[in-house]
């Protein structure tokens, strides 16, 4: 072997070293591009938030803003105390699903200004509600508080 | 009065746990051998103890004794008597509990087995073993006891989770704690190491079957809990990069490096610092996972409740285990004596990249799944990191390894070839090219153009393996009688190696077929109205209303016909559980061949008619049979004689020739 045990020993850690450095990169580039922001329609309205982009909405279903239209399309309202947002989904909705509740949908903001969803949230059970659902919570929009309507 | 005394003899449990964890090492350290000897029979009465304070939380929920809190909270005398008894788990108090049990049990197991180890490293480890112990009975204890009272009592429990009322849940949670609780001992071995000073390869001999256990169970385990999610939840996915989900799996890495890195040490005496890094990082990973599911850090279909002080408890013990252990690995791994020198292209080399890779995989979803939390945590700002990070860092990472596997099984120890391996390989290569024009072929429209590498990939999985063992006992190139006297004296553990490589081939093939050539429908159906999938016809026959021992539920039938010929009925439900009020839709899986079909009911449509969502999941059980079969190979090598615990046997001369194994 023309390697001497130190050569050999360093051909290892570079090997190794350049792994790791390949893993880092990999790792960071791609949660700034797949990470998912979480905003209230509210911010929608105001933050000006990118179309197109991957992002959640979180807020209270309208009462009475749900449409169930041709097929398995459906359409429906999500509101916190400002704002609200038109959201289209084509799916079966989650067990939990409510008009007057606090719901969390997945998707892009499209161009026309109306929320294509391509996952909706819901609670589960009155021991377990997904983190958002929670702060929806928090902030009195989970049963329309301080709601104008 | 069975209550009170589950409850008693946790406490005792903790006083025992308490001189286990202390009078052995000071044996250890003044070379009494009385206080060493401590250790076995403390073990021993832990374990009596803790099982019988399980016993007694099982009689009050088999007994429906609601006044028992916990009873109460979780049960329901109307709910079958299969789930009374799951249902124990199914809940954070019992689970803690049978995690405890589980830990204990190992603890005992340790004692009893571990005869042959050196009796001062036997001291340590059952030691190490009741920190840990008493560390979760105190939390136990003093902020989840499943023994709390409640008087009056009240008449009628409110009933587990319907979700959870299912035959996955007896077998998930126990499954996943054997696996995530048996890494305590290759912890507690590798910390007793640390603490004496001295690791060897014996050392590795003796912690490979405990280790080898451990991941056979989380194996399983993981399997379990992502079929279960397939068919429970109604939304046809088998794995989310649920927080929960990653909880499990991170330690499933970390262990599988762990377990390669041990057979190094155990054949080489080499990467000691790396087989005894990783012991210490799987079993903080599962610990790290405790934490994750119970302190209300996390929210999604697994976890418990959220509890403040719990949580705070749990990252305590996280702080002093892992901080611990690292801190003493850094004052004390310099006295580990330097091992076998290797070649960069050789066995060890192969493995140490696959350490590398597994544990750089391990990081990605270790980001992943914290980030969000830790971002949160310190400004506020909400994200959601899901799959599309995990298939982008994760997937890619791991593709190098899943190359290298068959290479890592050719190559010889301290030395190897790579030109003469590949040249063995090159009839795996070319079968695992002919997969990929198969795939190309056949495949349905759609899909990423990728998919068929993705199927080749699985064949080298499975054909590579197969050929390192085909040349072991020279098929093809000698007398077939000689090759059936070669394959009846190959170790077990090489026919297991085989095994749980070819089973990830497997799950591969599984895991590409459904990712890309899945269909789904999503649509309204009339009764008499057909809908079409992949070739299939399901005709709606309507709904009709039934009950169930806890339950009320709508119906919904459908006739499967293939080319015109009849081939199954299917039945999905949407189902009310009264006690709880809570809606459930149990989806209906038919299975033909690998593939199945899969259809979820929704709710009534306007206009008549209901909306349903019909999949068709291509080669999708080959998941969870790759998963059986690398259990199935893990289960071969555990069996293998050489490598029981205790003073490994000289391996017999026939043997030695048969495998004609280089050095």
């Amino acid at each position: 072997m023309a390697m001497t045990r130190k050569k050999k020993r360093l051909a290892m850690l570079g090997g190794a070293g350049a792994v790791l450095a390949l893993a880092v990169v990999l790792i960071f580039v791609s949660l700034k591009d797949t990470v998912a922001f979480f905003h209230f329609p509210t911010e929608f309205a105001e933050k000006k938030i990118e179309p197109g982009r991957n992002v959640r909405l979180g807020g209270m279903v309208k009462k009475g803003s749900v449409v169930r239209g041709e097929g398995t399309k459906i359409t429906f309202v999500v509101a916190d105390d400002k704002n609200s947002l038109p959201v289209t989904y084509v799916g079966i909705l989650p067990d939990l699903f409510r008009e007057g509740q606090g719901v969390v949908a997945e998707g892009k903001l499209g161009e026309d200004g109306v929320f294509r969803a391509d996952r909706v949230l819901a609670k589960h059970d009155e021991n377990y509600t997904p983190r958002e659902i929670a702060e929806l919570k928090e902030k009195g929009v989970w049963e329309g508080k301080d709601k104008k309507e | 009065m069975m209550t009170e005394i589950g409850h008693f003899a946790l406490v005792l449990a903790l006083g025992v746990a308490i001189v286990q964890s202390i009078v052995p090492l000071w044996g250890l350290r003044t070379g009494d051998t009385a206080m060493m000897a401590v250790g076995r029979p403390a073990s021993l009465v832990q374990f009596a103890l803790v099982a019988l304070a399980f016993a007694a939380l099982t009689k009050a929920y088999v007994t429906s004794d609601f006044s028992v809190v916990n009873a109460v909270e979780n049960s329901h005398s109307a709910k079958p008597l299969l789930y009374k008894f799951t249902g124990v788990w199914g809940n954070h108090e019992g689970s803690m509990l049978l995690w405890v049990l589980i830990l204990v049990f190992f603890s005992a197991l340790v004692a009893v087995f571990g005869r042959s180890i050196p009796r001062t490293l036997h001291a340590a480890v059952l030691s190490v073993q009741a920190w840990v112990s008493s560390a979760f009975l105190l939390f136990i204890i003093l902020t989840s006891n499943p023994f709390v009272r409640e008087l009056p009592a009240p008449l009628e429990g409110k009933d587990l989770n319907p979700v959870l009322q299912d035959i996955g849940l007896a077998i998930h949670p126990p499954l996943l704690y054997l696996g995530y609780v048996g890494f305590s001992v290759a912890f507690a071995f590798a910390v007793a190491a640390l603490i004496e000073g001295r690791i060897d390869a014996a050392w590795a001999r003796w912690v490979r079957p405990w280790t080898l256990t451990a991941w056979i169970f989380l194996t399983a385990g993981i399997a379990m809990g992502s079929y279960w999610a397939y068919y429970e939840l109604g939304w046809g996915g088998w794995w989310y990069w649920d927080p929960v989900e990653n909880a499990s799996f991170m330690p499933w890495l970390a262990g599988t490096a762990l377990l390669h890195s041990a057979s190094v040490m155990e054949k080489r005496n080499a990467l000691k610092i790396w087989t005894v890094l990783l012991a210490i990082l799987t079993f903080s990973l599962s610990l790290l996972g405790t934490f994750l599911v119970r302190s209300g850090v996390l929210t999604s279909v697994h976890s418990f409740a959220s509890d403040p002080t719990r949580g705070v408890f749990i990252l305590t013990i996280l702080v002093i285990f892992i901080g611990g252990a690292l801190l003493l690995f850094a004052w004390r791994a310099g006295t580990l004596t330097r091992g076998g020198f290797f070649a960069p292209i050789s066995r060890e080399g192969a493995l140490v990249f696959n350490n590398l890779i597994l544990c750089a995989a391990c990081a990605a979803v270790f980001v992943g799944t914290l980030y969000p939390l830790a971002l949160e945590a310190i400004t506020g700002q909400k994200i959601s990191v899901g799959a599309p990070f995990f298939d982008a860092t994760f997937g890619k990472l791991i593709l190098p390894v899943l190359v290298a596997i068959p290479f890592g099984q050719f190559l010889a120890w301290k030395r190897g070839d790579i030109r003469a391996v590949s040249q063995r390989l090159t009839i795996a290569f070319g079968l695992a090219v002919a997969a990929v024009a198969v795939a190309w072929v056949l495949a349905p429209g759609g899909g990423s153009k990728l998919a068929p590498f993705g199927i080749g990939l699985g064949a080298w999985l499975i054909f590579g393996p197969a050929s390192e063992l085909a040349f072991r006992v020279r098929l093809f190139r000698a007398a077939p009688g000689d090759t059936l006297r070669r394959a009846a004296g190959l170790p077990r553990s090489a026919w297991g190696t085989m095994f749980a490589h070819m089973g990830v081939g497997v799950m591969v093939i599984g895991i590409v077929a459904v990712s890309a050539w899945q269909s789904e429908r999503i649509l309204v159906v009339k009764p008499g109205e057909t809908a079409e999938i992949a070739g299939y016809s399901l005709l709606y026959k309507g709904s009709e209303a039934r009950r169930g021992p806890n339950y009320t539920a709508t119906v919904g039938r459908f006739e499967v016909t293939l080319a015109g010929r009849p081939v199954g009925t299917m039945e999905s439900a949407k189902r009310l559980y009264t006690a709880r009020r809570m809606p459930t839709t149990e989806a209906a899986i038919l299975t033909r061949g690998f593939s199945q079909i899969y259809v979820s009911m929704g709710d009534p449509a306007n206009g008549g008619g209901r909306t349903v969502r019909i999949y068709h999941k291509p080669f999708v059980t080959l998941i969870w049979l790759g998963a059986l079969v690398m259990v199935f190979g893990g289960l071969l090598s555990l069996s293998d004689r050489r490598l029981r615990v205790g003073a490994p046997r000289l391996a017999r001369r026939s043997r030695l020739r048969a495998t004609g194994e280089a050095a």
